[in-house]
């Protein structure tokens, strides 16, 4: 597998969530996903990128585009060094949150859903490394 | 753009999500909206969402939020104008917006809206749960 191109961004605000999102889209449609792929890839990285935001301190986006045989892909890692996650499978459930009441607790399981491959590393104390990929 | 614009349409609001919004001004929305109901005494909302190319877990709970809101206020919600990417995305996402009525778009919205304010009229109240 071959990283054809990438690209780090900052994610500290939700200015920055913005152009993040629109980022994300413009590969989508780069690599000619459909509209449904391109809306979940969008949508999960909106999740994920919030959660960095709200819970890691802010942290960065890094967007790539790869090239496995004959399909390609994109794959976006968000990667912050905030408090970390204690419970991983607990975060994943649908309707945990530590949010302040307003959360859903919808993002992760919500994100996990959308793509095609969704990897999660964190240790508390070190930062969480969220890692999502979809493909065609 | 630092807010969004909320029109009045007859005896509704209405309001057009068309930029990508962050989060800030997805919360003054939810502050100007009750302040706009409570001095047009407008009967029902109507939030159109056709130009949103996303609709995350954030929006959607500020959808649901300002339902319920209006609803604490004696108004009725539409949301219309959902994207069918959209609408495929959040129930994948496992958003339920169990609370927020839709339609197809504003004409259609303004229809729905005119039959629930006129139903609850008739009923004389719109809390009809006393009944069950
Ligand atoms: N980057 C992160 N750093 C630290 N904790 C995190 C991070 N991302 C998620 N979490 C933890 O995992 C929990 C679940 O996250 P999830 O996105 O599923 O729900 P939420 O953000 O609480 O609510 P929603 O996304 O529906 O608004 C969060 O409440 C938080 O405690
Ligand atoms: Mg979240």
């Amino acid at each position: 597998m071959t990283i054809i191109k990438s690209e780090v961004l900052p994610l500290f605000t939700d200015d920055d969530l913005v152009k993040v999102r629109q980022a994300v889209r413009a590969w989508m449609i780069e690599q000619e996903f459909s509209l449904v792929t391109q809306t979940k890839m969008v949508t999960a990285s909106s999740e994920l990128g919030r959660n960095m935001v709200v819970y890691g301190g802010g942290g960065c986006a890094r967007l790539e585009c790869l090239n496995d045989f004959d399909r390609r892909g994109i794959r976006v890692i968000f990667e912050d060094q905030g408090p970390g996650i204690a419970d991983i499978s607990q975060a994943l459930t649908d309707g945990f949150t530590t949010g302040d009441g307003l959360g859903l607790g919808l993002g992760l399981g919500g994100a996990k859903r959308l793509v095609n491959d969704f990897e999660i590393w964190s240790e508390p104390g070190h930062g969480t490394r969220v890692t999502i990929t979809m493909w065609k | 753009m630092d807010h969004i614009p909320i029109i009045k349409v007859g005896e509704f609001l209405l309001v057009s999500i068309q930029v990508d919004m962050h989060d800030r001004l997805a919360m003054r929305l939810q502050d100007d909206l009750t302040t706009q109901l409570i001095k047009t005494r407008a009967q029902g909302v109507l939030i159109d969402i056709s130009s949103l190319d996303i609709v995350d877990s954030f929006i959607g709970r500020m959808i649901g939020n300002i339902a319920s809101m209006m609803s604490i206020l004696g108004a009725e919600t539409v949301v219309v104008g959902m994207r069918p990417a959209v609408a495929i995305t959040i129930v994948e996402l496992g958003l339920s917006l169990s609370n927020v009525r839709t339609a197809l778009n504003v004409d259609k919205g303004i229809g729905l809206l005119r039959v629930l304010v006129n139903s609850i009229g008739n009923e004389g109240s719109r809390h009809d749960n006393y009944q069950k």
